[in-house]
């Protein structure tokens, strides 16, 4: 076991991949591990991984991944001390990390306070523009009035967003074009918000016009904070990321550098502790980047910062939080080269992103210098229907972006998924694509490209000679 | 009337309301028509909603309201 940490034990809160990747990481650091389980991923590559299986209940996530007693409880039954939450799930529920802290258990995650503090989106506003950082025009705060939120709307100036406060992650979004749509959506958007979150309320952001996603990879230990650099994930669909980049291709040296000493400013703000995200939206036109949120936990996309910064943030987030310090300086952390992640979804392109669980029944893993596949898959592995689609990532590495694009086109070659259908065949489109090979993306570009281009979609094997 | 059963095309959860805090899509006893929706199927976060491909009068559910279903499995009795 690693020296000075102060855990032995770490019960793993989630499932999938993320919960693979976790098990490797604590493997290396010398821990235990303890998979929790629903009834329905008692066979998972997770369970199969972990020293320990604890099954936690029915199928329906409600019923297991979510309900904190019973993981908690689980936890204290086995004897771990500490508590990974992974991404989704519980990982930024306030109220589970103070539970797992007031249990006497160690939460790989930064404090209940942080995650409360930045679970609330206007909240985290106030506190990334106190820290000196820039954010998207629009509302100071938080409004539950609609006239209020609507005097701030015309302010800004239309179109805007109207988001829920506890919202987050794309959801709960709406977009007024003008004060008359501003009337019919803004109270539609706060009863969906108070259904949703249990909170109503709403704030405004003013729509940045092809505006790219980049976000910032920060490590902290309650102490001290350092950033990993940059990810671009403009290529979305339905405000989900689909493909992600490390670094952004769009950022010059100098915007680079103050995007991640403000994402370190706000972190240190808050003393962050573990892995976390502060997420913008970039502005070619001016140059200038905008706040939109913090994630407090690591991302489905964090492989593509290990790759170019040859580190481990799985590891680096564990031992931060078990007292271990984040054994390096920010003068340590240098990138090179350029990493794209892909995510292989359990869905059909071919019918409109139809959701489609099933069997696989042959699997091939993509393999060469600078590939690298995450995943929860094995040959005759049954995809259950209850979870996320999410089956695994391909990540790829090259000296720069345009070798990178072409190593994922052969990787993508590489992979094989059969009994189901995956999203396997939109990278192979993507990376033809002129618009993607010159890196001239926004937020919503691929929704218009797919709108365009249903025909290269078809299922893998049936595309036309 | 013949008996007819609606079987879901999908895996996943069945539930019988719209959302939690509304009334069901149909109760024993209630004529549905061909295309009317009598349930709903969470797969993969999705929702489905399931429609009636004959008509009939609902006379039972044999599964309870939030349990896993596979494809294939009835969902809907029509007598």
């Amino acid at each position: 076991m690693e020296q000075g940490l102060s855990i032995k034990r770490l019960l793993i809160a989630n499932r999938g991949e993320i919960a693979c990747r976790v098990i490797r990481a604590a493997r290396e650091l010398g821990l235990e591990t303890v998979q929790v389980a629903s009834e329905a991923d008692t066979d998972s590559l997770a369970a199969r991984l972990a020293d320990e299986v604890k099954v936690i209940g029915p199928p329906h996530p409600s019923k297991s991944y979510l309900d904190a007693g019973v993981i908690l409880s689980a936890a204290m039954d086995s004897g771990a001390d500490a508590i990974h939450p992974g991404y989704g799930f519980l990982s930024e529920n306030a109220g589970f990390a103070d539970a797992v802290e007031s249990a006497g258990l160690t939460f790989v995650g930064p404090s209940a306070d942080t995650i409360r503090l930045m679970g609330d989106k206007a909240a985290a506003r106030r506190q990334a523009r106190n820290a000196g950082v820039p954010t998207v025009p629009g509302s100071p705060g938080v409004m539950t009035d609609v006239d209020e939120a609507l005097a701030e709307a015309e302010t800004v100036g239309f179109p805007v967003m109207i988001k829920a406060s506890a919202g987050g992650g794309g959801r709960g979004i709406r977009v007024a074009g003008s004060a008359e749509e501003f009337r019919k959506l803004a109270p539609q958007a706060s009863s969906e918000a108070a259904a949703a979150f249990g909170d109503n309320g709403i704030y405004v952001e003013k729509v940045i016009e092809k505006a790219r996603h980049v976000e910032v990879q920060v490590l902290g230990d309650g102490l001290d904070v350092v950033h990993f650099f940059d990810r671009e994930c403009s290529l979305q669909r339905r405000r989900q990321k689909v493909w992600e980049e490390a670094p952004s291709a769009a950022l010059g040296d100098a915007v680079r550098a103050r995007l991640c000493a403000s994402a370190v400013d706000l972190a240190k703000s808050v003393n962050y502790r573990g892995a976390g995200t502060v997420e913008y939206l970039y502005d070619d036109e001016t140059g200038k980047f905008h706040f939109i949120e913090m994630n407090t936990r690591i991302q489905v996309e964090h492989p593509v910062t290990e790759m170019i910064c040859g580190t481990d943030l799985v590891i680096g987030m564990i031992r931060a939080c078990a007292e271990g310090g984040l054994g390096l300086t920010q003068d340590d952390i240098v990138r090179t080269g350029h990493a794209i992640e892909v995510r292989l979804n359990a869905e059909d392109p071919a019918s409109d992103f139809m959701p489609f669980p099933g069997i696989v029944t042959k699997l091939r893993v993509p393999e060469g210098e600078g590939v690298r596949f995450d995943h929860m898959l094995y040959d005759g592995y049954a995809v259950p229907p209850f979870y996320d689609s999410l089956l695994g990532k391909l990540i790829v590495w090259a000296p720069d972006r345009p070798q990178a694009i072409a190593r994922l086109a052969s990787a993508l070659e590489g992979l094989e998924i059969e009994g189901l259908p995956t999203t396997a065949p939109l990278f192979s489109a993507l990376a033809g694509s002129a618009d993607v090979q010159a890196n001239a993306v926004h937020t919503s570009w691929m929704e218009t490209w797919l709108a365009q281009n249903a025909d290269k979609l078809t299922r893998q094997g049936e595309a036309a000679a | 009337m013949a008996r007819h059963e609606i079987k879901s095309p999908i895996p996943g959860t069945f539930y019988r309301r719209p959302a939690p805090d509304e009334p069901p899509f149909v109760e024993v006893g209630d004529a549905v028509a061909e295309g009317d929706v009598v349930a709903l199927v969470e797969v993969m976060k999705s929702f489905h909603p399931i429609k009636a491909d004959a008509e009939g009068t609902v006379s039972g559910f044999p599964l309870e309201d939030g349990e896993p279903v596979t494809a294939g499995m009835t969902i809907v009795e029509l007598g």
